[in-house]
């Protein structure tokens, strides 16, 4: 494959990105720099959520752990989840949303830009939000899950038998409020993007698979976010206002916790994973020189995967005794994801079957994912029968699940995705023996550190537990385990150091250096702000194989053009005041208890965030 | 051609497969105390014989594909002038076929898990011993209400008879999890002042003689981590043997008084006489129901009831073991011990009360 890169190495271009400085980062509307910016911050949360890792590992590598206390853990497996679905694996994802989605339909933007911008500052100001709660003593403790009524204790009055809680819960509940607004809002975004900004020629059933899957997960976060928006404000209103929704001592019911944060929870994780799956649709296809094996089967799959993941959320509770017909219900439903799961392995392996194999660190990682997510899936089938997950539920059997499923599914697509689209961002290749070095220890590190989670959880490791007693044996493999999360650290800082290296060497990557199947790469690299001079029209699901095969197997580089007459929104830094408004507004939630006049500050951000949106609406264009 | 380093490779593959094959007897051994692979009770077997259904077709799934993956990966590796391959874009058939044969096999799945579901989650049929649990931050309860006894973080239940557990909490959420026993469900608050009353069952009859450890598995805060229980499974003899002592002064029997003679020969005791008076001087009657105490009778108070703590194998819910040197220094200090506990001490107590309290605690078995 490195001949084929060398053989289109294009001269070096022109900067793409007219507009340079803080200012035009700050005020930008452009999908490109906002999917940049979404990346640059996902990352590094993503590092955040590491080092918690790394902290918990190191605790456990062996018997009675002292190097942190039992609320310092609580507060870092409980941030380690929260940072690595909200801040890290979403927002990673929806750098691919931004910055891909538009390219891969044909289109010059996304449909509202301004409220793209707002997005990424929302969730860049949340997750701030909720890692200032480290320095000021009160991270959040109570698990990513929050299960009411540990999470709902009541904070008025509070008694000398029940002291009122810290602020740990409350930074947790508002966090997610805030990184809720910002995910609604880029789902709404992306979902009319897809309906309205197709290029001409684009039906439906011609777009990338990467495009189809991200449409499923738009549609999956507008319908599951509301539902944890709502119960959070319950919880909110158990904590400083004295209801009872999940309280039994006041009436309620903390089974209703559960109910409502996994019908959200459940296609969360979907939420996650499609999107890599999206990516190793992508990827699989391109580099073994044939289109993707039954891209019918693979649409309807991804779409009834989306629709029974709404159908299967108290799999997550078959502990707490919901009788035999809710159980055999559940357990069905969750036996039936694995059938269109399936369907979308078996395709991929129909892809790459009778194919031109090209071992580039992107297709390495897409295969790893595939590899890797079947184990994800089979454990998976085994805990969808309730009996035998009444053994398994909270154990490390469960930790070692979703941990194949989201490493090695979710973590491994966006690597790959980085890898393969790198070239297109950045107009750099990144290189490709650091690549491979990353691909290698990652892989290695990643079953170091997840697979012995099988063994000890099936050998009766519970989840969340801050040490455990010798005697029970599980010292060996929580030290291999320990051993292979620094591993697995060490393949980033390769993966580091390569984005490093790539920055500070020459712009060397043609329009399109792997032989790509889809828009992407018919424009330059980077693209020009506008993207397409001219719309594309598209006659198939694979445009830019069609223009090749018509061109006679070569294409040109496509030229830099002026963007003269072409219409871009100007920039604006009014979504980000409307962003610091909406922070103002929940942020000042947390000063229910401590400040007399609290609303008064709520009162200031809601201001604050009027007059952002009026400015906003009213924003002359020019 | 030379063969030496394929041969090389096949000896590195052998070694592999016996380092993989001892790794594989290491991980389902016999060595792990506290492993759902052991299984040592009707209901754990079965859930045990269901999980081996489920895992021997995912092995085979698992073989079937990741081996179909790694021979594509080397029979349609890219060589030098491949022509473009050809260009399928699906086969109908194929879809039909590898969405039919998963659903077969889950089927296979699925019925025994169905048949498994309806006996496991329902009540006991004829429960022989009925010991209620209710989970605490952060220790574990028993009642034995027909047996008339209360006693803390070992439950101690006769082999070969059917335990029907009953089970809630005092607080917050918490899961009863005995891996080799009864496997776990959670248990949920009940507060007697309202309507809302989940009380959770479970049932299991032990096939063994054994000392068996489990734990909380759901999150309950800060020693969450620590919050054990031990389940010791005892002869029919022994057991009763059991039930006749910590019958003794319970506040199920008699309103927590023991029988006149036991009383009479604890009071010429000095130790129970002094242990007594440090219990009280020191505040521990705050939380704790002790035999001969005022509060003897009292099934509500914070802490575990005391009155056999000295025939328990373990303190601070399965964390340490009972011994004088541990018992002391629990006394000592309780947030050194296990961080977060709600065991605080009114006052700190003298060497000479803790010295009193520790042979008090354990003469009272």
């Amino acid at each position: 494959m490195a001949t084929s890169v060398l053989e289109h190495r294009a001269p070096a271009m022109p900067h793409a990105h007219p507009k340079t400085g803080l200012w035009s980062w700050i005020t930008t509307v452009d999908h490109k720099r906002i999917g940049i910016l979404y990346g640059a911050t996902a990352f590094l949360f993503f590092l955040l959520g590491g080092l918690e890792a790394l902290i918990i590992r190191l605790q456990l590598t062996g018997p009675n752990g002292k190097l942190v206390d039992p609320d310092t853990y609580n507060a870092l497996f409980t941030m380690h989840g929260t940072t690595m679905i909200f801040l890290g694996v979403m927002p990673l994802s929806a750098m691919f949303f931004n910055y891909f989605i538009p390219l891969q339909i044909g289109a010059r933007d996304v449909a509202f830009p301004r409220l793209n911008a707002f997005s990424y500052w929302v969730f860049l100001l949340g997750g701030i939000f909720i890692n200032i709660s480290f320095l000021v003593g009160a991270p959040p403790d109570g698990g990513w899950f929050g299960y009411a009524n540990l999470t709902s204790s009541r904070v008025i009055p509070s008694t000398a038998a029940a002291p009122a809680p810290g602020l740990n819960i409350d930074f947790w509940v508002i966090g997610l409020q805030i990184l809720g607004i910002a995910s609604i809002a880029a789902a709404l975004n992306f979902f009319v993007t897809i309906v309205n900004l197709r290029a001409p020629g684009m039906k439906m059933l011609r777009m990338p698979m990467f495009v189809w899957m991200s449409f499923v997960v738009q549609v999956l976060l507008l319908l599951a976010f509301p539902v944890i928006t709502v119960a959070l404000i319950y919880l909110m209103m158990d904590r400083n206002f004295g209801t009872s929704f999940f309280m039994p001592d006041g009436g309620g019911d903390p089974i209703m916790w559960q109910h409502l944060f996994w019908i959200f929870g459940h296609p969360e994780v979907y939420i996650l994973i499609l999107p890599a799956f999206g990516i190793a649709s992508e990827i699989l296809p391109v580099f073994s020189r044939k289109p993707l094996f039954g891209y019918t089967a693979m649409v309807f799959s991804g779409i009834f995967i989306g629709f029974v993941g709404f159908g299967v959320w108290s799999h997550h509770m078959f502990a707490t005794g919901m009788g035999p017909f809710a159980d055999t219900f559940f357990s069905l439903a969750t036996m039936v994801i694995a059938l269109p799961t399936g369907v979308k392995i078996f395709n991929w392996i129909g892809t790459i079957w009778g194919g031109s194999l090209r071992y580039t660190t992107a297709m390495m990682m897409a295969i790893a994912m595939v590899a890797l997510f079947v184990i994800g899936g089979l454990s998976g089938v085994m805990h969808s029968s309730a009996p035998a997950d009444l053994q398994q539920t909270d154990t490390y059997f469960i930790v070692a699940h979703f941990h194949y499923v989201l490493f090695g599914g979710a973590i491994f697509g966006l690597t790959a995705g980085a890898y393969y689209w790198w070239p297109k961002m950045f107009g750099r290749l990144l290189d490709e023996k650091l690549g491979k070095a990353h691909f290698w220890l990652m892989f290695l590190g990643m079953n170091a550190t997840f697979f012995p989670m099988h063994i000890l959880g099936l050998n009766g490791m519970p989840r969340r537990v801050y040490s455990y007693p010798e005697g029970l044996n599980f010292e060996f493999w929580n030290l291999i385990e320990t051993v292979g999360a620094f591993v697995l650290a060490f393949s980033f800082l390769i993966f580091l150091v390569n984005i490093i290296k790539t920055w500070m060497g020459p712009r060397n990557a043609p329009a399109d250096p792997w032989h790509g199947a889809t828009l992407e790469w018919a424009i330059p690299s980077p693209p020009q702000e506008f993207n397409f001079p001219k719309l594309p029209q598209v006659g198939s699901s694979v445009p830019q194989w069609d223009a090749r095969r018509a061109a006679g197997g070569h294409l040109p580089e496509p030229a830099l053009v002026s963007g003269e007459g072409i219409h871009m929104p100007n920039p604006s830094f009014w979504p980000l005041m409307a962003a610091i408004g909406v922070n103002l507004t929940l942020g000042s939630l947390l000063f229910i208890r401590q400040l007399p006049y609290w609303y008064g500050l709520t009162l200031f951000g809601a201001a604050w965030l009027f007059v952002s949106v009026y400015k906003w609406a009213f924003e002359p264009a020019h | 051609m030379d063969t030496r380093p394929r041969r090389a490779w096949r000896a590195w593959l052998a070694r592999a497969a016996v380092l993989g094959l001892v790794l594989f007897v290491a991980a389902c051994g016999e060595n792990y105390h506290q492993s759902t692979l052991q299984p040592k009770s009707d209901i754990t077997r079965m859930i045990d014989g269901l999980f081996r259904t489920t895992f021997l077709w995912a092995m085979i799934v698992f073989v079937l594909v990741e081996a179909a993956l790694i021979y594509a990966l080397w029979r349609f590796r890219a060589k030098p002038n491949d022509p473009e391959p050809v260009q399928s874009h699906g086969n109908t058939t194929l879809e039909i076929i590898w969405t039919a044969i998963p659903a077969l096999i889950l089927v296979v799945i699925a019925v025994p898990t169905v048949k498994t579901i309806f006996k496991t989650s329902l009540p006991a049929p004829n429960p022989e011993v009925e010991v209620e649990v209710i989970g605490h931050q952060w220790w574990w309860e028993f009642r034995y209400p027909k047996l008339g006894i209360v006693t803390a973080n070992e439950m101690v239940v006769p082999v070969s008879k059917m335990v029907g557990l009953r089970m809630w909490s005092a607080d917050v959420l918490h899961s009863f999890w005995s891996p080799q026993l009864a496997a776990k469900r959670d248990v949920f608050p009940i507060f007697p002042q309202t309507k809302y009353k989940k009380v959770n069952p479970l049932w299991f009859t032990a096939d063994s003689v054994g000392d068996y450890s489990g734990q909380c598995a759901e999150l309950c805060g800060i020693q969450h981590g620590r919050m054990g229980l031990r389940v010791q499974v005892l002869s029919d003899a022994d057991f009763q043997a059991w039930v006749a002592q910590q019958r003794v002064g319970s506040p199920l029997v008699d309103g927590g008084k023991p029988p006149a003679a036991v009383d009479s020969a604890w009071k010429a005791d000095t130790v129970h006489t002094k242990g007594q008076a440090a219990f009280v001087a020191g505040g521990c009657i705050g939380c704790h129901a002790m035999v001969g105490t005022p509060l003897a009778s009292a099934l509500t108070l914070r802490g575990p009831n005391l009155s056999h703590v000295g025939s328990r194998t373990t303190i601070g819910a399965n964390m340490y073991e009972n011994n004088p040197t541990n018992l002391a220094q629990w006394l000592r200090d309780p947030q050194g011990m296990k961080k977060g506990s709600h065991m605080i001490l009114p006052r700190p107590l003298t060497e000479t009360e803790i010295a009193q309290l520790v042979a008090y605690l354990r003469m009272h078995k």
